[in-house]
């Protein structure tokens, strides 16, 4: 018999996966309520895409347990994997065959679910496809194309939809109308997306998993995550060149992220991060630098990932 | 069953619907066809059989089968629609047959069109049909396994050229252990085991028209055994 289905919409509890001598995830636990929009974000490597796959019955986890709608991923592949669409990174599909071809083959092999006729015509409109429908994949734009995957994903009309990096190598048009179909999407279903795009994150997703070197960092809404873990990263501006900022930053001990756009090439700007700004002041009062700017960027998805990068976040 | 059919068509036309399917079908007949009528002896011979031109389709048929089967699973590894299927409500033994009936239906197709053959050979004289139509049945076992070592090696590797010719290669051995066994001196014991394990010994005795169900057995089990090796391929896959 079948467990009871719950609220949530999946859960992992536990997942360990390791390749060789790599470890992918090191005993991740996490829970996606259902109706919202999660998404599972962290740098390369940090286990992502290897939680996902496990979660969309793809790849078996080493330990742990990995559940869809209540139903176990690795007692009842069938069951679980009925409730899931998932466009995997890279939209793989096959080139040769028409999109009408591609997802009526998706229909059949995801079971069958309702009228063939209905369920092609509902994902069509949905994503867009009227216009290429009698067109052979490869013919297809990227953008189409991921457009496809997406349907794929959706031809059996799936409680659940797993994205990995579903805005990957797209240009920005192409990114922007990719977005807004998500957007949608989570009005009616449970998304989870993978990505390392921040600004993908503070657009679309309603919650935010933190993954890093394989463990859980932070879980819950975006404003909870930023705010839970406050970045002591920086924006500093100064009346100088470049050279001079970093070197602001060698003297104040602030480790140097990145330099940043301003109006003028007299003024250099640039993200640092340090325990104190008031290290940084410091030190720009000594070198003689005129601070123009000193903002903290605290409660911002970007200094969090910033300081995953640069060690991880405590726990 | 249903599904299984629909996988099955899907790798049937994918594979009739590219010009590289057309080269490897059109080249199986017309190889056969040219080795039996300009490089063989029929013309000489005079006589209606189609022995010589059965005694060839045990090497063509170890070429042709990996040739159909090596992309199936190499091509869906690399271009990362395997890791679709596997995502979708598909049982791993509905996703072998589906490549291997598809795969069938390619070598039936292939076998079809040699069939100008032995209609040429009979409106030149009397043909007995006999024989013929169990050196069919023998080349439609024997194919099958050589489309089940082949789609083994296409799950075993993502580059298409090596599954080719490593299976090629296997079957070739198989089809000359009868031969190594009568021209080697050995055990008489391993003699006979490796005249059992030879391929076109178990076809050419279905090629004089007798069918003995321990040649069939043969045919059946191995492809069976391939097949299953197939799917444990695939689920260790499933492991990482």
């Amino acid at each position: 018999m079948l467990p009871d289905k719950l609220n949530l919409a999946a859960k992992v509890e536990g997942l360990k996966k390791s390749f060789g001598d790599v470890v992918a995830l090191n005993g991740v636990n996490f829970q996606i309520p259902q109706g919202c929009v999660t998404a599972i974000l962290g740098p390369n490597g940090a286990g992502k895409t290897t939680a996902i796959r496990i979660l969309a019955g793809s790849l078996l986890a080493d330990a742990g347990r990995a559940e869809v709608g209540g139903i176990c991923v690795a007692d009842y592949p069938l069951e679980a994997k009925k409730q899931i669409g998932y466009l995997p990174e890279n939209n793989p599909l096959w080139q040769d065959m028409t999109v009408e071809e591609t997802l009526a083959f998706a229909w059949v092999a995801q079971g069958e679910v309702g009228s063939k006729a209905a369920q092609l015509e509902r994902v069509v409109n949905q994503t867009g496809l009227s216009s290429v429908f009698r067109r052979r994949v490869r013919e297809c734009s990227k953008g189409y194309r991921q457009r496809v995957g997406l349907a794929q994903a959706l031809v059996s009309n799936p409680s659940l939809l797993i994205l990995d990096e579903p805005t990957n190598g797209l240009d920005p048009i192409q990114v922007v109308e990719i977005r807004q179909l998500i957007r949608t999407l989570g009005r009616e279903k449970t998304v989870i997306l993978t990505t390392h795009v921040l600004s993908e994150v503070e657009v679309l997703a309603d919650r935010v998993i933190l993954l890093h070197q394989g463990l859980k960092n932070a879980e819950g809404s975006l404003q909870e995550v930023t705010q839970s873990n406050d970045g002591n990263v920086f924006r500093v501006c100064i009346s100088g060149t470049s050279a001079n900022l970093k070197s602001l930053a060698e003297k104040s001990g602030a480790i140097w992220i990145e330099s940043q756009p301003t109006s003028s090439p007299e003024i250099a700007a640039g993200l640092m991060q340090i325990e104190s700004g008031d290290l940084i002041a410091k030190a720009a009062s000594e070198l003689d630098f005129p601070l123009l700017e000193l903002t903290p960027r605290t409660g911002n998805l970007e200094a969090l990932f910033y300081r995953l990068q640069d060690g991880g976040l405590p726990s | 069953m249903k599904l299984i059919f629909h996988l099955a068509k899907r790798e049937w036309w994918g594979f009739v619907d590219a010009p590289s399917g057309y080269v490897v079908l059109a080249a199986f007949p017309a190889l056969l066809a040219s080795f039996f009528f300009v490089t063989g002896e029929f013309f000489a011979e005079g006589e209606a059989t189609l022995r010589n031109f059965f005694s060839l389709m045990p090497i063509t048929l170890a070429l042709l089968g990996p040739a159909i089967t090596m992309k199936m699973w190499s091509e869906e590894a690399r271009e990362g629609t395997e890791e679709l299927l596997r995502t979708w409500p598909i049982r791993t033994h509905q996703l072998v047959l589906g490549k291997f009936f598809g795969a069938f239906g390619l070598l039936v197709l292939a076998l079809l069109a040699t069939s100008a053959v032995p209609l040429t050979v009979a409106w030149l004289g009397d043909l007995d049909w006999g024989p013929v139509l169990g050196a069919y049945a023998g080349s439609l076992l024997f194919g099958s396994v050589c489309l089940a070592v082949g789609l083994c090696f296409s799950a075993a590797t993502r580059n298409q050229m090596v599954a080719w010719l490593v299976s090629s290669v296997l079957l070739l051995v198989f089809n000359l252990t009868g031969l190594a066994a009568t021209t080697a001196d050995i055990h008489p014991m391993l003699a006979s085991a490796l005249v059992a394990s030879d391929l076109s010994f178990h076809f050419h005795a279905m090629g004089r028209g007798v069918l003995d169900v321990r040649d069939l057995l043969y045919f059946f089990s191995l492809t069976v055994v391939c097949l299953c090796w197939n799917g444990l391929l695939l689920e260790r896959k499933a492991k990482g």
